[in-house]
């Protein structure tokens, strides 16, 4: 990207600057052209700070990589090739908007129909004729979509480069083809919902689409990364299917759901993916009979053409009669209620939804591992001879072509102990991790209850890979209106046989033969054939996940550095903080794993959120553990952003900072180790915790101030998505206290270019920033505050630090402070139990040198919370306490949520948040502004 | 699976008489002292139990002194729904004892399946249906001394709609000498120390919830629970006498008919009430 480039030149500048000048004064208020000019810098500043050891080239580097040793570095820039709208300045990001919403959008769809006309020849010529219409049809569809589509998704990208359109071919799961046109660097999303919008799908989170790789691997394509960047040299054709079956079909709100689910199924087992008795294909046969020719007709001879649909792998003509013999048990039976009693008894065959991979267990043998709803099940041959159920696994981790599991210890048993399995290859570990990391999202971070917490819901709803979990999306679907929507039941079923009614031969075809017929793109029938001898030959289930794809040129010496420095931090801080662990886990029995072993037992009971209190490392440390979260996938898309401004009324009272920050800090850096070993992911290794929600919130909590709030966060906080909230508060608290002294003039001192963030919370007069800076917030403002960061980092401690929890994959925490370095740093911590996402948490805020008397909390004179819902949910948070001089200060604090997709201008919105809380309190200053954005994983480069 | 019903719902049960042999074992000798006359008494108590008092069509093979064992009916197959899988017990001398059974089974229209060849696939696979615990939602095979993973392999290639997970078995010779099922959702189960070493690893590797009814006697553990046609839920279960201490959890199965049956001659040869039926369900599924 050229333009970032051009900033990081820029940067470099500014950068070499830093170090002398971090004295330097920075206007009280600054102007906000300067800020977001300032920004920009940033951002790129954060790939140059990396640079002298890395290669020079890499100007992706996310977040906080500027924190990663040469070596790790390299890998990365190798390795993962990050979307680059994340990465795209700030500024350009802004301009583009406009030039979007004003007039641009209309040029670009001219553009846009110049070239689907060109390719659109291109694509019919390998398409059959009479997709033309579907073709044409899409084509429409995609015009319309054209402006929203760029307008969000694919905002950082230059618009006025020539959109370079490709077709892409989908099957679906009728076996019919569509087909449409793609901007090439359109997102996996956007084909999905091109996808899904034919179909008239709404239930969509079941659903995605996979497309094979170069090792005729099936993957998952990643809604929020191009697609030309993950199917790479493949093919643009990709397959519709279920991804995450649900656990009771009944619940579907939609019978167009349960239909395709039906079609779906109905593929597995014809497949043989999903095994079956002989009763169980006759009476599945007989429901899908009824469904598609409703009631049977003793005058016809169903038979003749029975043998057209396909029921079972090996079909036989016994079988058929027994099909048509149940048949006619259901007479009167509708094709809607015949597809729930299909659903009814195919989700109880003990293999539903389940997701196999081959692998090896520590002896040597060979078995299945089967990723399912509930949890993890060891297979060998078709024995289930082990099954960990999500809630007794601690951790999920993948390391090179290893895959391992941490259990959390039974009743009788005092470690934990990790199982691993030997994936074929890296990148098979790699796709099981991820598959159970998306299925642990999925199915399990859910409770019932919180569907009462609608404000938490939504926060969560929209982090995931897929979207949302299971319960959000029957929550999302239950608010489904709509007039119950026409679709037609194709029987897709269909395969010419020869007339003798032998079995056939070649099962795959038939579903590419259905919908496709002879006329199909020949590639696809081959690849389509290749997969079922996989799928048969060695009973592969063929539904994985792309998302961790990317792979590793790293050599193997890096990986060795780099897996060393992980295990050592994860010593070091396993021995740092020996901790209870929550008690909350289902007292489901420990068995040892039969053919599992257990490699390793680890001296510490549990792995327990570090209370800051116990931890003391220093900075170093956390400074090396940075890195790791580099390693994390880059944020393409901002799908919500909390925002929190507190404002705070300043007495003149300056005390110095006292250890308050410190332990914060501390904390903070623990939680790092934490985060190291989950961010890992995109390296070589990878872990998930998968603590379920509200295991430790209690007792991880860092607190100093307001109680209250924090309390009644934790109870409102449903157990898992929202954990985040109240950690993060309770951080934050911690984090007030520094900032709620006055801003002194001082403060500026930082350099202007360094926070330009910061500026805002400088003072009344800031304010003009405020409004000026959210729009910025968007994707671009990880980058900005990361590179400010990681001056930040360069000329000190850790000021900047992430924090992960154990229960979150993906999760970032940065905070930014003005103050100097010298000064305390700041931490927030924070917990996310999320899986697919990424988290951060951006804080913002001026600086006070002196420190009040903040290193003593004050006594805490009201606390209130106002929650109020209007555009967003705001949060306000009235504290007052009485400081050391006996003044009292007030601190406000809003926490303002931002939920959305890509569509909402989450800039405006952040900024006129902000702007109303000023203007709601003129007498107040605004110290801090922490944007905390939980966004759906970018996924790591190919 | 349509054939997915809860636990209990039988129509039918096979048994067969104690023969003259009773007491010497399969491949010859002379076994334990066992009182042949009581050991028809009470097999004569248990068919009464059945036919009388639960109502099921009973089908009563006669007894063959040829073979000493063929009263253990329950050893010589698996089944489920309409499925019946013929097993392939240990003993060579045991596997004659299919014959009538296999007959009987085919007349009663079920699908009559076998292990398949002694070479091949499943060679050297041994199963016995004492080792075999069906929930209504997933089969339990008990490795043990008569049951190896290649026999649980056939029953989980036959019943694939359920999941087949095997278990050691601890505390007994047989799964069913330390569990059985008492209920559709509950599991009866003994509580010595190998009993429980099992129930862990079933507990683990089921994705259903049971309820768990723990008796101190070993022998109490092996019941026979139905669901009669009446929606009267039956439980036979060993005599106060065999188990005194076990005979107050059994009470406190709710709405329950107990009937207690004594099994004490069989029991002395490591049999169990459950070991002398086969309980079949032919009401129509569909």
């Amino acid at each position: 990207m050229t333009t970032e480039v051009g900033s990081d030149s820029d940067v470099k500048k500014d950068e070499e600057k830093t170090p002398g000048d971090q004295q330097q004064t920075d206007k009280p208020a600054e102007p906000p052209q300067e800020k977001s000019a300032s920004i920009e810098a940033e951002s790129g500043q954060e790939a140059c700070v990396s640079s002298p050891p890395a290669a020079g080239g890499q100007k992706k580097e996310k977040t906080i990589s500027r924190f990663l040793p040469p070596w790790l570095k390299r890998q990365k820039s190798q390795s993962q090739d990050k979307p680059s709208e994340s990465s795209a300045p700030e500024q350009e990001s802004v301009e583009l908007k406009e030039e979007q919403t004003d007039g641009g959008g209309a040029e670009q769809t001219e553009e846009k129909k110049e070239e689907e006309t060109e390719e659109k020849s291109v694509g019919s010529a390998d398409t059959q004729p009479v997709r033309e219409e579907k073709e044409d049809e899409s084509e429409l569809k995609e015009e319309e979509a054209v402006i929203p589509h760029e307008a969000s998704v694919l905002s950082g990208l230059k618009l006025n480069k020539k959109m370079k359109m490709v077709v892409c071919h989908v099957t679906l799961l009728d076996g019919s083809l569509f087909s449409c046109e793609l901007e090439k660097r359109a997102k996996g999303q956007y084909l999905f919902f091109q996808v899904c919008e034919h179909l008239n799908l709404l239930e969509k989170d079941y659903f995605g689409l996979s497309f094979k790789d170069n090792t005729e691997q099936r993957c998952w394509l990643d809604p929020n990364k191009e697609i030309k960047r993950q199917i790479r040299n493949s093919q643009w054709q990709f397959t519709f299917s279920v991804k995450f079956y649900p656990l009771d079909p009944s619940q579907l709100t939609e019978d167009i759901t349960r239909y395709l689910l039906c079609l779906q199924l109905r593929q597995d087992i014809a497949l043989g993916r999903l095994p079956c008795s002989f009763v169980t294909h006759a009476l599945l046969g007989s429901y899908t009979l009824q469904a598609e020719l409703g009631d049977h007709d003793p005058d016809e001879h169903r038979l003749d053409y029975i043998s057209d649909f396909q029921f079972a792998p090996n079909q036989t003509k016994e079988l058929e009669e027994k099909v048509v013999e149940l048949q006619k048990s259901h007479r009167g039976m509708t094709p809607a209620q015949s597809d729930a009693q299909f659903l009814e008894n195919a989700k109880k065959l003990s293999m539903y939804g389940v997701d196999l991979h081959h692998a090896k267990d520590s002896d040597g043998v060979d078995i299945m591992l089967g990723v399912c709803a509930n949890g993890l099940l060891i297979y060998k041959d078709r024995l289930r001879i082990n099954r960990f159920a999500w809630p007794k696994i601690l951790k999920i981790s993948y390391k090179r072509s290893n895959f391992y599991i941490k259990i959390r210890p039974g009743e009788a048993e005092q470690f934990e102990s990790t199982v691993g399995f030997k994936l074929p290859n890296h990148r098979a570990a790699k796709r099981v991790w991820k598959v159970c990391v998306e299925h642990h999202t999925f199915f399990r971070l859910v409770s019932p209850e919180q569907s009462t917490k609608t404000k938490f819901l939504t926060l969560g709803s929209k982090f995931r890979y897929s979207g949302r979990t299971q319960a959000q999306t029957r929550q999302a679907s239950s608010l489904i209106d709509r007039p119950t929507p026409y679709f037609q039941r194709t029987s897709s079923k269909r395969l010419s046989r020869s007339l003798d009614g032998a079995p056939v031969v070649s099962v795959s075809d038939y579903s590419q033969a259905a919908g496709a017929g002879e006329n199909g793109p020949p590639l696809e029938l081959n690849s389509d054939s290749k997969s079922k001898l996989r799928v048969q030959g060695e009973n592969i289930y063929v539904r994985h996940s792309n998302l961790m794809l990317e792979d590793l040129d790293k050599t193997q010496e890096d990986v060795l550095k780099h897996q060393a420095s992980i295990s050592e931090l994860k010593r070091s801080f396993m021995e740092a903080t020996p901790e209870p662990r929550p008690s909350q886990w289902d007292k489901r029995l420990t068995g040892s794993p039969a053919t599992t072993l257990r490699m390793q037992t680890q001296g510490v009971p549990q792995e327990t959120p570090p209370r800051p209190e116990t931890d003391s490392r220093d900075a170093s440390k956390s400074a090396e553990v940075k890195p790791e979260v580099n390693g994390q996938p880059e944020v393409v898309e901002v799908v919500e952003e909390t925002v929190v401004i507190e404002e705070v009324i300043k007495p003149r009272s300056p005390a110095p900072e006292a250890s308050v920050p410190v332990e914060t800090e501390c904390a903070a850096e623990v939680k790092e180790e934490r985060s190291l070993s989950s961010d890992s992911d995109s390296e070589e290794e990878a872990e998930y915790h998968a603590q379920p929600p509200s295991t430790s919130i209690s007792i991880q909590q860092i607190k100093e101030e307001p109680e209250e709030e924090q309390e009644a966060e934790l109870t409102q906080a449903p157990p898992s998505v929202i954990e985040s909230q109240p950690i993060t508060e309770a951080v934050e608290p911690a984090l007030s206290a520094e900032e709620e002294k006055p801003a002194e003039p001082h403060e500026d001192e930082h350099t202007d270019d360094r926070e330009p963030m910061a500026t805002p919370d400088e003072g009344p007069n800031g304010h003009a920033l405020h409004a000026e800076a959210p729009p910025t917030a968007e994707e671009e403002e990880p980058h900005i505050v990361n590179g400010s960061s990681s001056r930040v980092e360069a000329e000190h401690l850790p000021q900047v630090i992430c924090c992960l929890e154990p229960p979150v994959v993906k999760t970032e925490m940065v905070t930014i402070s003005d103050t100097f370095a010298a000064q305390k740093t700041e931490i927030s911590t924070k917990e996310v139990p999320i899986v697919h996402t990424e988290t951060k948490t951006i804080t913002y805020e001026a600086a006070q040198l002196d420190g009040n008397g903040d290193g003593e909390p004050g006594v805490l004179m009201t606390a209130q919370t106002i929650t109020s819902e209007s555009l967003c949910t705001t949060t306000t948070t009235h504290i007052t306490k009485t400081l050391k001089g006996g003044l009292s200060e007030t601190r406000i604090e809003k926490r303002i949520v931002i939920t959305g997709d890509s569509d909402i201008d989450h800039d405006q919105a952040l900024a006129q948040a902000i702007k109303e809380a000023k203007e709601q309190h003129p007498d107040m200053s605004v110290t801090r502004v922490v944007v905390h954005k939980e966004t759906e994983l970018a996924e790591d480069k190919d | 699976m349509a054939n997915i019903y809860p636990y209990g719902c039988f129509t039918h049960a096979v048994v067969r008489g104690i023969p003259e042999s009773f007491g010497k074992l399969a491949e010859g000798g002379e076994g334990l002292q066992t009182d042949l006359a009581k050991a028809q008494r009470q097999m004569g108590v248990l068919t009464g139990a059945l036919r009388q008092k639960v109502g099921l069509q009973l089908i009563e093979i006669p007894a063959v002194t040829e073979l000493p064992e063929s009263w253990r009916i329950e050893d010589v197959a698996v089944i489920q729904g309409d499925t019946a899988l013929i097993t392939r017990p240990l003993k060579q001398q045991r596997r004659t004892e299919a014959e009538a059974v296999r007959r009987v089974l085919s007349e009663l229209k079920l699908t009559v399946l076998e292990m398949g060849d002694e070479e091949g696939r499943s060679a050297g696979a041994t199963l016995e249906g004492s080792d075999v615990l069906f929930t209504g939602k997933e089969f339990f095979v008990g490795i043990s001394k008569h049951t190896n993973h290649r026999g649980a392999e056939v029953l989980a290639d036959t019943f694939k709609d359920f999941a087949v997970s095997t278990v050691p078995v601890c505390g007994g010779s047989r799964l069913k000498n330390i569990c059985s099922m008492g209920g559709p959702d509950t599991i009866i189960i003994s509580s010595s120390d190998g009993a429980k070493k099992t129930l862990r690893m079933m507990e683990q590797l089921t994705d259903h919830h049971y309820e768990i009814l723990s008796v101190p006697e070993d022998v109490a553990a092996n019941c026979v629970y139905i669901r009669g046609p009446a929606k009267v839920d039956f439980l036979l279960h060993p005599t106060a006498e065999e188990c005194p201490n076990s005979v107050p959890a059994f009470q406190r199965l709710t709405d329950y008919t107990l009937l207690p049956t004594a099994c004490s001659e069989a029991s002395k040869l490591g049999a169990a009430l459950s070991s002398l039926c086969l309980l079949i369900n032919k009401k129509p599924n569909y």
